[in-house]
């Protein structure tokens, strides 16, 4: 039930992030979501891709940091107030969000909002029990 | 103008005869009382009673700063606890400090030193003295207050920092004497500037300025934009502190070195083999009075010349040349020494692991900035925000803490700093020392 996102480090200067595109476009990576969260030095840039294996050792060869890290991707309907009943949900529960981003499905009705707890197992198990749609991995890559 | 007349001007004769008589009776105090010392010397197979011209000098062996650092704390004291009346200390490469202890007498020489050095620039009794230098272990302070003191001017605490206040302090006091780093001083005079105060409306004559290297250009523009005379001052917590040389008003050119109490000799760094007169090579010194921590042939890594030619003051002792250099990688940031090994272990100690980092030095303001480049490999790599961050802090603090330097780190990708035969270059000083 967890999604392997690739974290890769990047100095906050110009031309980073499109050598990087350029690095997973030539290796024929699909990038299925991103985020990017900076501060005035640095970025860390996170990427669900197709094939993760691949992705980390090109970025690798390239001489970019990189590590794999367990997120949690769940399905909502995509109308007002679907992100809404999780957070309060993991509010009442008491899970600590470190960081999300989400994107909308393709064609469908659905997003998908991507989650990085702090105890990851704790609330994959929460979310199943509550009955939210936690995605698997292989489905998301393929998305 | 004098503060010690027939010693200053000591015929070069009688000067040489005083420091025979001061060396012999500093070789045997250290071989009596230092264990190093005696062991060192019984290496180098010479005794103290061998000691019988001046040139004799050379077959004694040299001090390192690293034996200072082995002696941690008191190992290379020649005097006992007992008569140890102040003690001072530089920062050290893993956290621990070189230490100086200083008697009675000491301290009596170390303000006449001062004094001499403050009248040499020009100051006398009746001027108000602005004391810039820091006040703590560091022997900047405390060096310049009792010379101050000695002398008979007013004296102000200031020690560094608040820029404002220093600046309000120096207009309402009417100080005639500003005593710093030189850098600062032009630091204050652009924050001067800012608050619409103009030096030239103050009553400062006289800045007396050291700790770290600096040129005849920032010497002009030191001149002109704080309207005083900028004299050069050199010193070393290892061989005293502040008011080992100075240049002297009438001449500015070269530092007197208080030759009755200090042996200079000037070598090449490679071959350890003195150079001739007037040549470039480092600067190494011999205490001759000094009780509680005498140094035999002390290599201060500093790179300068030599000249005994009469000066147009008077005085007799020779002169150095304004340090051009460094014979190793000391780093010196607003007058703090800093070796890129210190901050290397820093890094070690919190990683864990052989840091790839680039210390780059700049002056900006007029002020020295240090950012310390720290590669983030994939045992540093986190993918959240605050846990790099507080990566970053976590090494500037303690950096801060251990090296008492303000620093910026930031990481930076692999491979961005360049390596060449495997060894990485570790500093960039853009600073232009012109």
């Amino acid at each position: 039930m967890k999604v392997e996102q690739i974290s890769v480090f990047i100095e906050n200067k110009s031309g980073r992030l499109a050598e990087i595109a350029r690095i997973l476009g030539e290796a024929g990576i699909n990038i299925r979501a991103l985020s990017l969260a900076d501060t005035s030095d640095f970025g860390i840039l996170r990427l669900i891709v197709n094939d993760r294996e691949t992705a980390k050792q090109v970025l690798k060869e390239k001489g970019f940091t990189v590590s794999k890290t367990e997120v949690v991707a769940i399905e909502v309907p995509d109308r007002p107030g679907g992100l809404s009943n999780i957070l309060q949900f993991l509010d009442q529960e008491n899970i600590n969000v470190e960081y999300m981003y989400a994107f909308v499905e393709r064609c469908g009705e659905n997003a998908v909002i991507i989650f990085r707890f702090d105890e990851t197992e704790r609330a994959i198990k929460a979310l199943v029990e509550k009955g939210f749609n936690v995605l698997e991995g292989e489905r998301l890559y393929q998305m | 103008m004098f503060y010690n007349e027939d010693f200053e001007t000591l015929p070069r004769q009688a000067l040489e005869a005083l420091q025979l008589k001061r060396l012999k009776s500093t070789v045997e105090r250290v071989y009596l009382h230092v264990p190093f010392y005696r062991q060192a010397l019984d290496k180098a197979g010479i005794r103290p009673e061998q000691i019988k011209t001046l040139e004799d000098l050379q077959k004694l062996p040299f001090t390192y700063k690293q034996d200072m650092r082995d002696s941690y704390p008191y190992a290379l004291f020649a005097a006992r606890m007992d008569d140890i009346v102040r003690i001072h200390a530089s920062s050290g490469t893993t956290g621990k400090p070189t230490v100086v202890g200083y008697t009675r007498k000491d301290i009596d020489n170390w303000s006449e030193l001062m004094a001499r050095s403050f009248v040499s620039a020009g100051v006398h009794k009746g001027d108000i003295i602005h004391n810039a230098y820091g006040y703590g272990l560091f022997t900047g302070g405390l060096g310049a207050h009792y010379g101050a003191e000695q002398l008979g001017a007013s004296v102000i605490p200031m020690s560094g920092g608040n820029t404002k206040k220093q600046i309000m302090i120096m207009k309402d006091f009417g100080s005639t004497v500003l005593t710093c780093t030189p850098s600062y001083s032009l630091y204050m005079a652009e924050a001067a500037q800012e608050e619409g105060i103009d030096f030239k409306t103050l009553n400062l004559r006289v800045g007396i300025f050291g700790a770290e290297p600096w040129s005849e250009s920032m010497r002009k523009e030191i001149e002109e934009k704080l309207n005083l005379s900028a004299i050069d001052i050199y010193g070393l917590s290892e061989i005293m502190g502040p008011g080992v040389a100075i240049e002297c008003l009438e001449a500015k050119s070269g530092l007197h070195i208080w030759e009755d109490h200090f042996l200079p000799e000037i070598i090449n760094p490679e071959t350890g083999i003195p150079v001739a007169e007037g040549e470039k090579g480092e600067l190494v010194i011999t205490t001759i009075t000094k009780e509680g921590i005498p140094l035999i042939r002390y290599r201060t890594r500093d790179i300068t010349s030599i000249t005994y030619e009469p000066c147009a003051c008077g005085r007799t002792h020779a002169r150095i040349a304004r340090m051009s250099g460094r014979s190793d990688d000391m780093l010196i940031i607003r007058g703090v020494n800093v070796f890129p090994s210190q901050i290397e272990s820093i890094l070690m100690e919190i990683e864990g692991v052989e840091p790839h980092y680039l210390l780059i030095v700049d002056r900006k303001d007029n002020l020295d900035t240090l950012e310390v480049q720290v590669e983030v490999d994939e045992q540093l790599f986190s993918d959240e925000v605050k846990h790099l961050q507080v990566l970053a802090l976590t090494i500037e603090k303690e950096i801060k803490d251990l090296l008492s330097v303000t620093c910026k780190v930031r990481l930076v990708e692999p491979k961005t700093i360049t390596r060449s035969e495997g060894k990485a270059k570790r500093v960039v000083d853009r600073r232009e020392i012109r």
